[in-house]
């Protein structure tokens, strides 16, 4: 009995400390500073989205907002072929071979970004990738191709040799059994590796703060990050920020709850 | 709309090759690889190992120079860069101090509060789906909005902190302002952001147990505590160091999060080792701050190989 209520004792203090900074936000994106200030608890007198015009339209928001979009629209795809194409050799080559480029590829999640950005600042420089939406894009697909190759060439990995034997034996291609075998029976594993990438390309900050110096290149975190200088406790501005970046991301995890939970956790068995 | 690490997870458990596996690749099978499959891998091969590897290796070459970023002409200064980080650099071991501090703080924390939320959630009734959820939720923020809404929730002169705590009439503090504790405050936040994540590791783990174990220690007369001891937390093992070394890379790595709550660059008090290899390339330092990223390359390592020691987390029941 005592056990059973300090259980939802503490459940029931965590969600709320999880409701309640979430509803705050929600509600002060549509206040003034001195309505926040008086009653951040309060529901907001108008919900006349004065902020989120002055983000959009006064910061530029809305431009980041669609760099953003482009990026990761881009990206994830982009990174998902390559680490199909690759998981899925790894699937059908054998022996040493497979291993071999497995193990190359996969290799790559255990170096943090910081660890060779500097070189690769000064490679992008060399290759005019800096300052533009394609190096972010590029840099978004270097840098979780490990990972992604980890998810789906591990996936393929458990399907059914028979089947692509069988496909072979019809008269296909390696690439009609990539495209009409391994890629269709792999959806679990690519919607949740999708999953995983749409979250972290969208919300990837350090790229685009390494390269990006045209404010019109920017993408949301990195426009976002600026207004922590500019508007130090205009806390209403920077609500509506937070609301116009999350909104993407809530919107999927409603809809698509399952496949985050599983994506963001295959990503978590790395390291 | 249960959760659980599904399909992909399990995906990755290693392919014991069966003897006839074995067996058709060393009399070379009559179903021959076609070579067409080799191209396949290829872009991935190629971009991996010239953006990836490639750039990695000449960070170490780049560590033994002086390179500012911009000159043609560097030289080659050997371990300097090295020397000077460990003993001529205070604002580079102030910045490791506070990052092993930071990743000691979340490890802890984080792993024994997610493990404290799976346990509480283990069953798969409709309360217990919907709060994994909710707990689940903050992981898919960026950084940068987890930074705001916190520098909110920790403003001295109206955040809700204080002003909850004024409702009871206690005298609210300085959070982030205060730089005895600013750390400490922001090891808080970074817990909240991902104690989810890590509870859902630890939900999977716990779900594998078989519920016959713990009736026979029942029979037997086992406490709770004891059931804990000698049946949960073995057979969690295997999560337990999941959640430990992702965690730890995951707040080696606590960039974004601290620019956004401390601005950038971060006052002292909350540089930590990826803020600081930033501030040093954003000086144009390029070579010393190539030798400051392998430091940090290294400390993971050493960190990581640590844990693995000190806990001897050795799977069980895999």
């Amino acid at each position: 009995m005592l056990a059973s209520i300090s259980r939802r004792a503490i459940l029931a203090i965590y969600a709320v400390i999880i409701i309640v900074p979430l509803t705050v936000v929600a509600f002060g994106s549509f206040k003034t500073t001195q309505e926040l200030f008086a009653g951040p608890f309060s529901l907001p007198h108008s919900i006349a989205p004065d902020n989120f015009a002055e983000v959009v339209g006064g910061q530029n928001l809305g431009s980041s907002f669609m760099n953003s979009v482009i990026v990761t629209a881009v990206s994830v795809p982009l990174t998902l072929f390559l680490a199909s194409l690759a998981g899925y050799a790894v699937s059908r080559l054998k022996g040493f071979m497979s291993w071999a480029i497995f193990g190359f590829l996969v290799l790559g999640m255990a170096i943090p970004a910081q660890a060779n950005m500097v070189p690769l600042y000064v490679l992008f420089g060399r290759l005019g990738l800096l300052d533009n939406l394609g190096g972010l894009i590029l840099a978004n697909v270097v840098s979780t191709l490990p990972i992604a190759v980890f998810i789906l060439g591990g996936f393929m990995r458990t399907l059914p040799k028979e089947l692509y034997e069988a496909s072979s034996i019809d008269g296909s291609g390696p690439w009609k059994t990539y495209a009409s075998i391994a890629l269709p029976l792999s959806a679990p594993s690519i919607a949740a590796a999708a999953i995983f990438l749409f979250v972290i390309h969208w919300n990837e900050l350090l790229y685009p703060l390494l390269f990006i110096q045209t404010p019109g290149n920017r993408t949301l975190p990195l426009a976002l990050l600026s207004f922590q200088g500019e508007f130090q406790t205009n806390y209403p501005l920077l609500f509506a920020g937070v609301i116009l970046a999350s909104l993407p991301v809530v919107v999927a995890y409603v809809f698509l709850q399952r496949y985050f939970v599983a994506g963001i956790t295959a990503g978590a068995s790395k390291g | 709309m249960s959760i659980h690490p599904g399909t992909a997870a399990k995906g990755k458990a290693p392919e014991s090759p069966t003897p006839a596996n074995t067996a058709k690749v060393r009399r070379r099978s009559p179903t021959r690889v076609n070579p067409a499959l080799y191209l396949f891998p290829l872009p991935a091969v190629a971009v991996v190992a010239f953006f990836l590897v490639m750039p990695t290796l000449q960070a170490f070459q780049y560590a033994i120079t002086d390179w500012n970023g911009f000159s043609a002409a560097f030289n080659y200064v050997g371990l300097d860069n090295f020397i000077r980080a460990f003993t001529k650099d205070s604002l580079f071991t102030n910045a490791l101090t506070n990052n092993l501090k930071f990743v000691l703080l979340v490890v802890i924390a984080q792993t024994i509060f997610s493990l404290i939320l799976a346990l509480l959630l283990t069953k798969n009734s409709r309360g217990s789906i919907l709060l994994r959820a909710l707990f689940f939720f903050p992981t898919i923020l960026s950084s940068v909005s987890v930074a705001f809404i916190w520098k909110f929730i920790y403003d001295p002169n109206f955040g809700l902190a204080n002003t909850v705590l004024k409702t009871v009439g206690v005298d609210g503090g300085s959070y982030l302002g205060n730089d005895a504790q600013a750390l400490y405050w922001v090891a808080v936040t970074q817990v909240w952001f991902h104690s989810g994540q890590m509870m859902v590791v630890y939900i999977a783990g716990l779900q594998a147990i078989p519920r016959e174990l713990y009736e026979a220690a029942e029979m037997d007369g086992a406490n709770k505590w004891q059931q804990f001891k000698s049946i949960t937390w073995p057979f969690v093992a295997p999560a337990t160091s999941i959640v430990v070394a992702y965690t730890t890379v995951q707040s080696f790595k606590a960039f974004d999060l601290i620019l956004g709550i401390a601005g950038n660059p971060p006052k002292s008090s909350l540089d930590i080792l990826s803020t600081r290899i930033y501030s040093t390339f954003a000086n144009s330092e390029f070579g010393y701050a190539a030798a400051q990223s392998i430091i940090f390359m290294a400390m993971i390592a050493l960190v990581t190989w640590l844990q693995r020691r000190l806990l001897r987390l050795t799977p069980k029941g895999e």
